[in-house]
């Protein structure tokens, strides 16, 4: 791990404990009002103010961090799951199943991610607790976001199971169950564990774009893309430039992560 | 050749078919399918609101709806918006060739943008020389494509360049690491040797072998550049098809959401099909 990792390690596991350590840094709660300071400036008592319905902005960018940081490894763990089952079953089985799913694959990565999004995302309820909304936003980025990491899956599994020592495996009569938990899934585990962490950031900044749009998830509940919507008053952000922490945040934590996977394939994108 | 053009038609009339099927389970799936307002207007007579339920009668049929439906969309009739109280087809030619004007000037910027900070990092070999395009595309990937169009909105600069620092990142990181493995290939150590000029080594040792692979990026520039212009065009208030999506979306005018789907499905489908064949075409000259 180079240097400059390390730091990305650094600042993403200290904001990752601040994001948890939330209720023992702020007194308020992400919903609290203080309605005798509305719009505040910075102060010892509200470090970056206050928003228009008197909340404390500092509570809700932590309370919002520990929402993305953990709903999005969760809808990555998802999308890598039904990427495995599917792309891993197709590299494994072969054949007319894999020709299938190659042709799902193909076929579910040229609708544009954010079409179909929002497409899903109409279908379901718009006027739901700020609960079930980060839940949907969350599962359908998780079940929505599969296909790549399938493409990349199905590749690596059938790479493996073409490889010496599986088609000796085989030749010497291993049963199927076996052959896939002793030696497929622990040497598929670092594909599985890239496809993950290359969701996460991915996840994040969907959620982000969706929040902004006003799609995401549901107020009062935050999360740093429905902080972002307070962007879109030009002449509030210029009087209170500290409005614009959550995006300096999400930038730099979504660097972090990219830092941490940085790798020099010519894959693209 | 033929072969290649034979796949790509039927890879496009798949997508066309499954996209359209698609397209109507989720348009039957939707609240409030099947039920028309008109119902509730108490001055109707029994057999007014007979003939208004006979009209929907037709669209229970799930078969029946499908090939409607998938029938609709190949003859060009894309369905009714119930929210703008519109055809979708007459929406999408008015708003359609705005998106495609700015996902122009997106791509074609966002890719020429990519391709020379990529020339230039393997060209300019002294330290630290690439650090600045590698930040300027580490910080354009970071940042939401809503909040690089906010930004475009503070300064005044129109919203379609805000598509090509979307487009930009993905196309630089490609491009720097394929020209990369190319500039460190023995021809080009062969010819740099023999004092060929540093511009012919780049063009036509580097570049030249390289753009069958960088033309494959169009198909996945285009993709990102439909997903980009929805928060871009809501944003920046540009009557697209993005944003005419995203009302969609607010809206739950499924019908009108998934037929913008399926198109942009189809068209980001071609882009790559066309590149697929140029690349094919391209081929066997070399």
């Amino acid at each position: 791990m180079s240097g400059k990792q390390k730091f990305a390690l650094a600042v993403t596991g200290l904001v990752a404990l601040a994001s948890l350590a939330a209720g023992l840094i702020t007194h308020a709660s992400y919903g609290d009002q203080f309605r005798e300071a509305i719009s505040a400036p910075p102060s010892s008592q509200f470090w970056l103010g206050t928003d228009e319905l008197g909340r404390d902005r500092f509570a809700r960018l932590l309370y919002g961090t520990r929402v993305s940081l953990l709903l999005a490894p969760a809808a990555g763990l998802l999308a890598t799951l039904l990427a495995a089952i599917i792309g891993g079953t197709a590299g494994y089985l072969g054949g007319w199943w894999e020709r299938a799913v190659t042709s799902g694959i193909d076929l579910f990565l040229s609708l544009p991610w954010l079409f179909l999004l929002l497409a899903v995302r109409a279908l379901l309820p718009l006027n739901t607790s700020p609960l079930v909304s980060v839940m949907i936003t969350f599962l359908l980025l998780g079940c929505l976001g599969w296909a790549s990491p399938a493409r990349i899956i199905r590749a690596g599994t059938r790479t493996l199971m073409n490889s010496d020592y599986l088609v000796q495996a085989r030749a010497s009569g291993i049963r199927p169950g076996r052959l896939f938990w002793r030696h497929l899934l622990p040497n598929l585990r670092p594909i599985l564990l890239a496809q993950f962490w290359i969701s996460v950031p991915l996840f994040i900044l969907s959620e982000a774009n969706l929040g902004l749009l006003g799609l995401g998830v549901a107020e009062p509940l935050p999360s740093w893309g429905s902080m972002l919507r307070e962007l879109e008053n030009y002449s509030a952000v210029l009087q209170n430039p500290w409005m614009l922490t959550p995006v300096v945040l999400l930038v730099v934590l979504v660097s972090c992560l990219q830092l941490l996977l940085r790798t020099e394939d010519q894959t693209p994108c | 050749m033929a072969g290649l053009l034979l796949r790509q038609a039927r890879r496009i009339l798949l997508t066309a078919l499954l996209g359209g099927l698609l397209g109507a389970t989720l348009v039957r799936l939707s609240p409030g399918f099947g039920v028309d307002e008109r119902e509730l207007d108490s001055r109707l007579s029994a057999e007014s609101l007979t003939a208004i339920r006979a009209e929907h009668a037709q669209d229970n049929n799930i078969v029946m709806f499908y090939a409607r439906y998938v029938g609709g969309l190949a003859r060009g009739d894309f369905g009714f918006s119930r929210s703008l109280n519109r055809p979708v087809a007459e929406l999408l030619k008015e708003r359609l060739p705005l998106t495609l004007l700015s996902l122009g000037y997106g791509v074609l910027g966002g890719t020429a943008l990519g391709l020379l900070l990529a020339l230039v990092s393997v060209w300019w070999r002294a330290p630290g020389a690439g650090m600045m395009p590698a930040l300027l595309s580490g910080l354009c990937l970071a940042t939401p494509a809503a909040v690089v169009a906010l930004i475009f909105l503070w300064i005044g600069a129109p919203g379609r360049w805000a598509i090509a620092l979307v487009v930009f990142p993905h196309v630089y990181r490609y491009a720097k690491n394929l020209l990369v493995a190319t500039f460190q290939s023995p021809h080009v150590l062969a010819a740099e040797a023999r004092g060929l000029s540093t511009w012919r080594v780049l063009w036509a040792h580097v570049f030249t072998p390289a753009a069958p692979q960088l033309a494959a990026l169009a198909g996945i520039s285009v993709s990102l550049a439909f997903g980009a212009a929805i928060p871009i065009e809501v944003v920046s208030d540009t009557p697209g098809v993005g944003q005419l999506a995203w009302h969609a979306a607010l809206d739950r005018d499924l019908p009108l959401l998934v037929t913008i789907t399926v198109l942009v499905a189809l068209m980001t489908l071609i882009v790559n099909s066309l590149a697929d064949l140029a690349l094919a075409a391209w081929r066997p000259s070399r």
